[in-house]
């Protein structure tokens, strides 16, 4: 049984006693104590700026050129915010229920709560950075609306909320660098974290510019690595982006847990070739004045502009009249793949839909929407070359964000004392989907308000402990391993490359453990992924050598780690005999085709054990416990 | 389509460079210029021979870690583009493409396409923040600041960091990412306090590490990916001269 | 880190090139203004433009002003090269293709030549009519004045010497069509609107001066020496 250590008291007094009856390190001692954060997105900068003002001292590991490229930069939409500036209703258990209802009741009430309750603490905190939000004419802060949701809370600064927010963090790390509190280790990859008497007291890290292998210790570890949606090789997510810090605290006894609960995002651009190396996002906001459809008759090639409206399928408006087109992320994309595997799919692949703006542009005029939106139809038309006020856009769902993550406990540390995780790579508040503009929100109120204080709470057991040594023979230990596994994949020297292996793996994945998947197509997909690993250890081909720049080098250490993360997630997604969220079970549908929760036997978060002997990963139940509100199905018809 | 690629290829920044020719046979028009490369990078690797090393993160114009010299110009021959964004229908079929890193002295290369921007870092690490600890923020609707200036201020908070500019600049100043960012915090009630210091610190930053001296030829503005204008500059100067005086 | 001094920047350099730039476009108006006496009928013209010449050399505060002319001259040409060469050195490596020309206008890429082209006018421009009249053997006008108006009517006999000259104020109208606007974004005029102005000013100026300038010499080699 797992002890997520939720703080006494009612839902919303538990995150003031904690604070109330932590511990805290003084300041002499904060000069004592070494932090090492790794990942520079949202979640790390704000920790890393945070610990830095407190008077820690940081060290943070990156493998961009710069920590203000972390893929937070592109999250577009905005970041929710419970301030009811709009004075429509909105307060802090509004925005938890709508989060915790969002996630089809599979997140822990108390995590989900503070995060609801820290919000406006954070558009406070970027204001005062310089972050430019939008504003009304009279200067005050304006709001927009997402999905999910009845109320208008959410920030935004245009389509570029997460660069904005991310340069806010970036801009307060960077005062602390100048102070000298924080240090930063650009182009480096985590390899491995070392753990000495069952705790985690720093990493081994790669610096990809040099090759060079290095050791770094300190009193404890903060990973805020992001999430491994790039396991599907098309994903929207950045091409660096990886889960190996994640799996490979994993293979040293951390839990991961909701490992199979991927967000699908429904309005991407759509696979076109083999030649693809992402898809791109284009923002929910689309889906305010754009209307899906496919045509009604199967196959139908005819250019869309020739198929009359009465031969068209408004499939979103059709099953859920209610919220028709703005129907959440997860719902609107299984249902473009139901009409899609129907063989409605349009586009040279028939793997797309149409997003068609038509009526609102007859509606509002073509400025209008130019005005509204018109970022978005240039960056369309720069990839596509498709002019979509002439023609509707073709859109399709990709993998985004994963909801599931590293198992922490309400202090946001894993299994493994002293080792911490942050923002997307921990899988604590959204249960099974996430609510569009909580991952910036999540990530920050991680970084700057409760690991501050969380870790300041660890911290102040190590007081006594004094430097931590690198010299120490488990960072010998862990260094020789990372060592011996970046030769073994340079010496395979086979005929395939690792891109080869991750474009097979995430076809895999995308068939059998996405959208949808059923018992017979997961435990096809372990027995795929099984085999497809066994050819990657024969015939993987990574040129050069590991003591110098070699990105095949890099891109290998990642695949082999997805490999093996995705035969976790089918396994996850086999154990949980039920829909909710992002996992949607074939096999446990209502007769419209809607998601089947089973709250009886499920109301649980997987959390996985590795073992290193065994064939099965081993399987720790922490039993969710509704105090606060009672789980109910979630319609939108 | 069939396109020639002289890519620079060059070890270290020590190391002397030079073009290497690569006929790239059946590339898709659709795929983007660096889909392109992947595409020759796989070839290299399967045949056991070193990729050409270059940036990239996002793949859609924001993070700013991508970016190359293509056919001369910077990210290519569109403006205001990334190189990223740029897809292989704008080249013509038969065409020959030369690949070369984004050139300065404070842009070392590290190996073929990739070079060290730190220097960008350096200048921002200056002063190119507001100095407020996590917490001590006050209410965030405290101070009403106009649409138009909250708009103009993110006209300049736009900038990615992506170095174009400086490639792009006979001088290879880097007065627009400089001064993007002194404006936009200037142009902020929140960033006024510190204007001074952040002005004379940024500045001397920049001249210590080595960029050129800005000339007014606004090529910066037209290659810039997120069109931040000239404009910045002259206020980055203004605030300048008020620090010093 | 190494630290510089706030008065030891690229800024600040620039910032004395925009002055004295300036300073030399504000001489520019008094000097046409002062020239055009010129082209007054040849009696009345010869008498006032030497009586004008005459009270300019006597005249204290011209003097004064005429060394800050000098240095300003000197300075500006010399920040000019400093500048270059900070610049050169910035960018490193050469693009071995390099068509970042079709980003921006020729002028402003080549103010460094412009300038020095204007650099070279003015050495043979002081030499003939400067030196000439401080330190030469000029001769004397009725009412007792150095007879300068005699020796530029002279000067501009020459055909290819005024081909030469209008030249030299075409290239001129270049660098100040450039020099002037930029001027003023080095001193931190940032208001989109005002630029503006500043700019079509600067556009109008540099064709007034370019056009005043030349017309002289054009219009004395028409009046003289086709006579």
């Amino acid at each position: 049984m797992l002890d997520a250590k939720i703080p006494e008291g009612k839902l919303q007094d538990k995150w003031n006693n904690y604070k109330a009856k932590c511990n805290i390190v003084n300041p002499a001692n904060k000069k004592k104590l070494d932090i090492i954060v790794v990942g520079a997105g949202l979640a790390g900068s704000s920790a890393a700026a945070t610990f830095g003002e407190l008077g820690y001292n940081v060290k943070v590991f990156f493998f961009q050129d710069s920590a203000r490229r972390a893929h937070s930069v592109a999250a577009q939409g905005g970041v929710n915010a419970a301030k009811n500036y709009q004075y429509d209703g909105d307060n802090v258990y509004r925005m938890f229920y709508d989060t915790i209802k969002g996630g089809d009741f599979r997140s822990r009430e108390a995590n989900t709560y503070r995060l609801a309750e820290c919000s406006a603490s954070l558009i406070d905190q970027a204001v005062a950075q310089g972050v430019p939000f939008g504003r009304e004419y009279g200067g005050y802060l304006s709001n927009r609306s997402f999905g999910g949701v009845q109320v208008k809370r959410t920030f935004y600064a245009r389509g570029q909320t997460g660069q904005q927010l991310l340069l806010g963090a970036y801009s307060a790390m960077m005062r602390q660098v100048n102070t000298g509190k924080v240090k930063l280790y650009n182009r480096h990859e985590m390899l491995d974290v070392v753990i000495i008497d069952g705790k985690a007291r720093g990493i081994i890290a790669r610096n990809l510019a040099t090759g060079e292998i290095e050791r770094h210790a300190a009193h404890t570890v903060v990973l805020a690595t992001g999430g491994y949606g790039k396991i599907y090789f098309l994903s929207t997510l950045a091409m660096g982006c990886n889960g190996s810090a994640a799996w490979r605290s994993h293979k040293k006894g951390a839990y991961m847990a909701g490992v199979s609960w991927v967000q699908i995002h429904p309005t991407c651009l759509p696979q076109s070739g083999d030649h693809q190396s992402k898809l791109t996002l284009m923002s929910e906001s689309l889906r305010n004045d754009g209307r899906i459809w496919v045509p009604k008759q199967k196959g139908d090639d005819r250019h869309p502009n020739d198929i009359p409206p009465e031969e068209r399928d408004y499939y979103l408006e059709r099953r859920y009249p209610s919220f028709g087109n703005l129907a959440p992320r997860d719902i609107a994309s299984r249902a473009a793949k139901e009409r899609i595997d129907a063989g409605h799919g349009v586009g040279a692949n028939k793997n797309a839909v149409y997003l068609d703006f038509r009526t609102a542009i007859n509606e509002y005029g073509e400025n209008v929407i130019r005005e509204r939106y018109g970022n978005l139809f240039r960056m369309y038309e720069k990839i596509t070359g498709i002019n979509a006020y002439k023609e509707p856009m073709k859109i399709s769902p990709a993998a985004h964000f994963t909801m599931g993550g590293l198992w922490v406990d309400y202090e946001l540390m894993t299994s493994v004392p002293g080792l911490f995780a942050l923002g997307e790579c921990n899988f604590s508040d959204h249960g099974a989907n996430r609510l569009g503009a909580n991952s910036l929100l999540q990530a920050c109120v991680d970084g700057y308000f409760i690991a501050p204080l969380t870790v300041g709470n660890y911290l102040s057991g190590e007081i006594k402990t004094g430097k931590i040594s690198a010299d120490h023979p488990e960072f010998e230990k862990t260094e020789k391993e990372a060592r011996e596994l970046l030769d073994k994949l340079v010496n395979i020297k086979g005929n395939k490359t690792s891109d080869h292996y991750h474009r097979t793996l995430g076809r895999i994945l995308w068939d059998k453990v996405g959208l949808e998947r059923s018992k017979e197509s997961l435990e096809a997909a372990i027995k795929e992924i099984r085999e497809l690993r066994e050819d990657f250890w024969q015939n993987l081909m990574v040129p050069g050598t590991k003591e110098e720049i070699n990105s095949e080098l890099e891109k290998a250490g990642r695949v082999a780690d997805y490999l093996e993360l995705a035969e976790l997630m089918a396994f996850d997604a086999l154990n949980r005999d039920e829909s909710c969220g992002a996992h949607f079970r074939s096999e446990y549908q209502t007769d419209e085709g809607e998601a089947m929760r089973n709250d009886d036997d499920f109301a649980y978060v997987s959390s996985w054990e590795f073992d290193p002997k065994g064939e099965e990963p081993i399987l720790h139940k922490e039993v969710l416990e509704f105090e606060t509100v009672t789980p109910t199905v979630r319609s939108y018809k | 389509m069939k396109v020639t690629l002289k890519v620079w290829r060059q070890k270290d920044a020590q190391s002397k460079g030079a073009f290497e020719t690569y006929p790239m046979d059946n590339v898709n028009e659709d795929s983007s210029f660096l889909e392109m490369l992947d595409m020759l990078n796989e070839s290299l690797t399967v045949q056991g021979k070193m990729p050409v090393e270059f940036d990239s993160d996002c793949r859609e114009g924001i993070c700013g870690q991508c970016g190359m010299v293509i056919n001369g110009r910077a990210n290519g021959h569109l403006e205001g583009t990334t190189t990223c964004q740029l897809h292989m229908r704008s080249f013509k079929d038969g065409e020959t493409i030369y690949i070369e890193p984004f050139r300065a002295s404070a842009f070392p290369v590290i190996r073929d396409l990739k070079v060290d921007r730190e220097s960008l870092d350096r200048i921002i690490i200056a002063g190119g923040f507001i100095s407020s600890h996590t917490g001590s923020a006050p209410e965030a609707n405290s101070i009403p600041i106009g649409h138009a200036t909250a708009e103009s201020a993110f006209d300049s908070a736009a900038c990615i960091g992506c170095g174009s500019c400086v490639a792009t600049c006979k001088n290879s100043s880097a007065s627009l990412f400089t001064a993007a960012k002194i404006t936009h915090l200037a142009k902020l009630p929140q960033g006024q306090v510190e204007a001074r210091k952040r002005a004379l610190n940024m500045v001397k930053q920049m001249d210590i590490e080595g960029f050129g001296a800005c000339t007014n030829t606004e090529a910066c503005e037209v290659e810039c990916p997120q069109n931040i204008s000239v404009m910045n500059i002259a206020r980055m100067n203004w605030e300048f001269h008020k620090a010093i005086l | 880190m190494r630290k510089i001094n706030s008065l030891n920047t690229t800024i600040i350099r620039k910032v004395l090139m925009a002055l004295t730039g300036l300073f030399l476009c504000f001489f520019l108006i008094i000097h046409l203004a002062g020239n055009l006496q010129l082209l007054l009928p040849h009696e009345i013209a010869q008498t006032q433009y030497n009586a004008y010449s005459h009270i300019l050399s006597g005249n204290f505060i011209i003097k004064l002003v005429s060394y800050v002319l000098y240095v300003s001259i000197l300075a500006h040409a010399l920040l000019a090269l400093v500048l270059t060469i900070v610049n050169w050195r910035a960018g490193g490596s050469k693009y071995a293709v390099d068509k970042r020309r079709q980003v921006s206008g020729w002028i402003t890429r080549n103010m460094g030549i412009l300038g020095s082209l204007i650099f070279v006018f003015l050495i043979v421009h002081l030499a003939d009519f400067w030196y000439v009249y401080k330190f030469g053997h000029p001769p004397m006008d009725a009412a007792g004045n150095k007879d300068l108006y005699t020796i530029v009517v002279e000067v501009y006999k020459e055909p290819l010497y005024v081909v030469g000259y209008v030249i030299a104020m075409i290239v001129l109208g270049f660098h100040l069509w450039h020099g002037f606007q930029s001027a003023f974004r080095t001193l931190g005029l940032y208001n989109f609107k005002y630029h503006k102005w500043v700019k079509y000013f600067g556009f109008f100026f540099s064709i007034v001066m370019t056009v005043g300038f030349a017309i002289i010499p054009i219009i004395l080699y028409f009046r003289f020496a086709g006579g």
